[in-house]
């Protein structure tokens, strides 16, 4: 059990700016992406370079008999040639995965490209080096590799019966079991299902999915003139992460690696890895003394790029004659794929914290996670990774339960919400809810979405026989984010820390720079950064530049990922500011003879009170600085500062969706007629970028619902791998989005943030898929798994009617 | 086989292999990286180009089929003084972009869009858009930005 023991609730709300904060400045970023100036990893000019590509297993589990790569050498254009065996020793250590969960987990080695099996449809088992990408991918072609195929394992409960068995040296398809039980209260949660008046009892299947970043990956490798340093540039959320982890597997020194992230289109958690194509780049870079680059087709960015979801979920939700809740149980199946990436392991553990929902749930909980391995894509994180799995569950379960009652949903809610005054709360996990106000963030939904008028119009529309069935669907939740206080993460085996660093420097000509450890991919931190400094110096936004991305330039940091950039990031820009402001206020006191304690800085001007005539420029003050020709005694040059802080807690950002569909019967069809989503993310830098987090994280989340599925025949094969069949969204697929405001400050950091990346998708799974059941449960249909595809709704239809008429026979 | 284009206003002659898609040829062999690729199904419209002044996703095109034709690429849009055309301005004022990739491609789509229909409605537009995809806004700023772009 976790327990944050050092949350430090504070006072201080956000400190008086000077009104840049919380206006909807349009982004700096924008001018270059929009004229086509922006340069992406693949967009790199890079003369000379080796071209990279990759044959991939057409088998999901073989044994690898043998590998020719003679034919693709005598290609015209190929330079080299390699099976994995023929690389087998350029590794220093497998590649990692920093999240072993329980000390006893299974994680068999795994290589960049695989030696003697391939375990699922895309693992890599041979590479050719050539003058182009087309040749490089011709000569693939020309590669004889002999395989004898093994029966694939897909299902994830065959798979833990170990008939087959995809890592023979582990002897088993499950790799570990992490319990989260309340030792003191075990036996509670059997009681509480004993005992009440009410028990749902469900199993949802969250299908697997695939992050489709709009970019796909690319690599570049270049090899530096003098002395072996070498820079990898690569599509990444994580460069620092990255810079460690493959100073780690390949046994470069790590003062000789720089990873640079040009322009990143998207990630949302497919690019927060470390993957075997920027592994052989850099290697192959090195010891050939040439670049060498890949980049990755949509088919291959489909299989061999970390899926998402992928967990068999079984709830038990217990509750009194009112339907407050007395106790849950979860226990999860959690689909690791062939391998263990970056972190596949801990991803459905994140979510473990979250089952409760934004309800008052006793300590009577107990949860397990068995994850196991199949003969698939490896899973890992995907945009809210086990946070909107979990909501999922609780929500959809409420809904369960409020039929078995024959309440209404949003009643049930209410009756359980934790209370505004009760935070911060300390949940039946241990972990402390920073702060909240669910029946605001539910009102102001239930008013924008005219709840009671949609009740009053599907009361007269959903007649037995309606051809067109309406559905009010609605979802709560509370996000984890701002991942994450260090220690917490080391309670959950987490390999790293969670801070976040940044340095704060005013240039002599008083142009500010802020470098941070983030790694932005569309989220805008040039713009919502600069807007941190600016508030804070009282300076014009354009003279704030941001630096990112770039571990020469921003050497400290922990990536973007998480919900985390500014809830951790952004705070550390902000005290980085307030320390540059303390020790400028030194100078210009001194400067200006007057008490430190008496100088007051707002417009980027510092004057004394009582003293309308004493005034000095930040300018002045950062001139002085540079010169260093008059400042006090120990103090040192220039006006730099740097801050590495370390969240007291997570992070606790929540809120309420409510939508509207409506399902025709007769094609099986759902459409969302109105969406509405209210996202409380506290204090908000920048409103215009909230909202657009928001809208695009809604169709994320309702394209789970709807859409998108990575499935799988029983071979193994990916039938989904590429976007002619994997459904992701159009713009005539969804609906406008309604955002309605709600903010509450978080108490544990001075900007009061609380991140705001995964709501969207957290929210809009439950919400939508709710509505659709609600739609349909007077006609007996109980549950449509995930996606609600016409066909699944349409037979489901069908069936229910069959056995209304059987009813009646 | 040589091929003859107009892109952006200037003749380029090239010889090319007769399989090169005008995708490649705009990025590879004239050089301008603006037009990205997305998917390899031409599902995604993130390569959309103006082809004699219709919206064309250049993946479905051979650059020898384009020969002594003119293309419009996203670098083409802006006046020579930097000024943002119409929709890229619109897309800027409306947040209609967050991370760019499919940026470049949706601007040529809406602004051909716009070309057909300078009065579209919502629903119109969110149709004539179908062919591109994003996977950051969800949308909402794209229809507002494009909206946007046709009441100025």
């Amino acid at each position: 059990m976790t327990v944050i023991d050092n949350m430090q609730p504070s006072d201080e709300s956000i400190a008086a700016g000077n009104g840049v904060i919380g206006q909807r400045m349009l982004r700096k970023e924008d001018p270059a992406l929009l004229t086509g100036e922006a340069v992406f990893t693949n967009d790199m000019k890079v003369p000379g370079a080796l071209h990279l590509a990759v044959l991939r297993s057409p088998y999901a589990h073989a044994q690898i008999v043998s590998v020719d790569v003679s034919g693709a050498l005598a290609m015209d254009g190929v330079l080299h040639a390699y099976s994995g065996a023929d690389l087998a020793d350029q590794w220093a250590a497998p590649m990692p995965c920093a999240w072993p969960v329980t000390d006893d987990m299974k994680n068999p080695p795994h290589y960049p490209l695989a030696v003697g099996k391939a375990a699922y449809v895309g693992d890599g088992v041979a590479c050719v080096l050539a003058t182009s990408d087309a040749i490089a991918r011709d000569a693939l072609e020309a590669i004889d590799v002999e395989y004898e195929p093994l029966p694939a394992v897909i299902d994830l409960e065959s798979a833990l019966a170990d008939e087959v068995i995809v890592h023979d040296e582990l002897g088993t398809n499950a790799s570990y079991t992490w319990p989260l039980v309340i030792e003191e209260n075990e036996g509670d949660c059997q009681q509480a299902m004993d005992t009440s008046a009410y028990v749902v009892k469900e199993r949802y299947v969250q299908q697997r999915l695939i992050p489709m970043a709009m970019e796909p990956r690319a690599v570049v490798a270049m090899p530096q003139p003098f002395g072996g340093d070498i820079t990898l540039y690569t599509a990444t959320q994580i460069p620092h992460v990255l810079k460690v982890m493959t100073a780690l597997t390949l046994g470069i020194p790590e003062q000789q690696l720089r990873v640079v992230c040009p322009a990143v289109g998207g990630g949302f958690g497919s690019k927060l890895d470390v993957y075997a194509e920027e592994l052989l780049c850099v290697q192959l870079a090195r010891t050939l003394g040439k670049p060498v680059r890949w980049n990755e087709e949509r088919g291959e960015n489909t299989q061999a790029t970390i899926h998402g979801r992928a967990q068999i979920q079984d709830i038990e939700l217990a509750a009194d004659e009112n339907g407050k809740i007395t106790g849950l149980r979860v226990r999860l199946l959690a689909d690791m794929g062939a391998y263990l990436q970056l972190i596949t392991p801990g991803i459905p553990l994140l979510g473990a914290f979250l089952y409760g929902g934004v309800y008052e749930i006793p300590k009577a909980f107990d949860f397990s996670c068995t994850g196991v391995f199949t003969t698939m894509t490896p899973t890992d994180a995907y945009r809210g990774a086990g946070r909107p799995e979990a909501t999922y569950a609780i929500e959809h379960a409420m809904d369960a339960l409020a039929r078995e009652m024959g309440i209404d949903p949003l009643e049930l809610r209410r009756r359980n919400f934790i209370p505004k005054d009760a935070f911060p709360y300390e949940a039946y996990t241990g972990l402390v809810y920073d702060s909240g106000d669910h029946d605001k963030a539910a009102t102001v939904a239930e008013d924008l979405v005219d709840y009671a008028g949609v009740r009053a119009r599907q009361a007269e529309q959903n007649t037995p026989d309606a051809t067109k069935r309406l559905g009010i669907g609605v979802s709560t939740y509370f996000e984890m984010c701002g991942l994450a206080p260090s220690r917490v993460l080391a309670s959950l085996n987490y390999a790293a820390g969670g801070w976040e660093s940044a340095t704060v420097r005013v240039l002599p000509t008083s142009k500010i720079q802020v470098v941070t450890g983030t790694a932005p991919h569309g989220q805008g931190h040039e713009t919502a950064w600069s807007m941190i400094a600016a508030d804070k110096f009282g300076v014009d936004p354009a003279d704030v530049d941001v630096l990112h991305s770039d571990t020469a330039i921003a050497p400290l940091g922990m990536d973007t990922y998480g919900s985390r950039s500014l809830p951790v990031g952004g705070v550390a820009i902000s005290m980085a500011c307030d320390q540059v402001i303390d020790k400028a206020r030194k100078i210009a006191a001194h400067q200006m003879e007057a008490n430190e304690d008496d100088l007051e800085f707002a417009g980027g001007m510092f004057t004394v009170k009582g003293s309308p005539d004493k005034e000095m420029p930040l300018a002045a003050v950062a001139f002085e600085a540079f010169t260093a020709h008059d400042l006090p005694d120990d103090l040192e040059p220039n006006l730099e500062m740097q801050v590495t802080y370390d969240p007291p807690n997570f992070s606790w950002p929540f809120g309420t969706h409510m939508c509207v569909v409506e399902i025709d019967t007769e094609t099986g069809n759902t459409e969302v007629l109105q969406y509405v989503a209210v996202d409380d993310c506290g204090n908000k830098v920048n409103p215009l970028i909230v909202d657009g987090q928001v809208h695009g994280g809604v169709v994320q989340g309702l394209a789970q619902a709807l859409y998108e599925e990575a499935a799988y025949d029983s071979d193994g094969n990916l039938q989904s791998s590429s976007l002619a069949e994997y459904l992701v969204p159009a713009a005539s697929d969804v609906p406008s989005i309604t955002l309605g405001e709600s903010i509450t400050p978080s108490p544990t950091n001075p900007l009061g943030v609380k991140g705001v990346g995964e709501a969207g998708t957290i929210g809009a799974a439950p919400c939508v898929m709710n509505a659709v059941v609600d739609a349909l449960s007077g006609l007996g249909i109980r549950d449509i798994q995930m996606p609600a595809s016409p066909v699944k709704v349409w037979t489901a239809i069908q069936e229910a009617r069959n056995n209304t008429q059987e009813n009646q026979q | 086989m040589d091929v003859t284009i107009t892109v952006n206003g200037q003749q380029h002659t090239h010889d090319v292999e007769p399989r090169t898609l005008l995708v490649h040829y705009i990025r590879e062999h004239v050089g301008l990286t603006g037009t990205n690729i997305g998917c390899d199904t031409s599902s995604c419209g993130a390569c959309s180009v103006h082809l004699n002044g219709e919206a064309a996703k250049s993946c479905t095109v051979l650059a020898a089929q384009a020969d002594g034709m003119e293309i419009t690429t996203i670098e083409g849009m802006a006046a020579a003084d930097g000024t943002l055309h119409p929709m890229q301005q619109a897309f800027m004022e409306n947040h209609g972009l967050q991370c760019g990739y499919c940026t470049p491609g949706m601007v040529m789509a809406a602004t051909s869009l716009l070309d057909e229909n300078p009065n579209p409605t919502e629903d119109e537009v969110r149709i004539g858009l179908e062919g591109n995809l994003c996977r950051c806004t969800g949308y909402h700023n794209i229809v507002k930005s494009v909206l946007a772009a046709a009441n100025s």
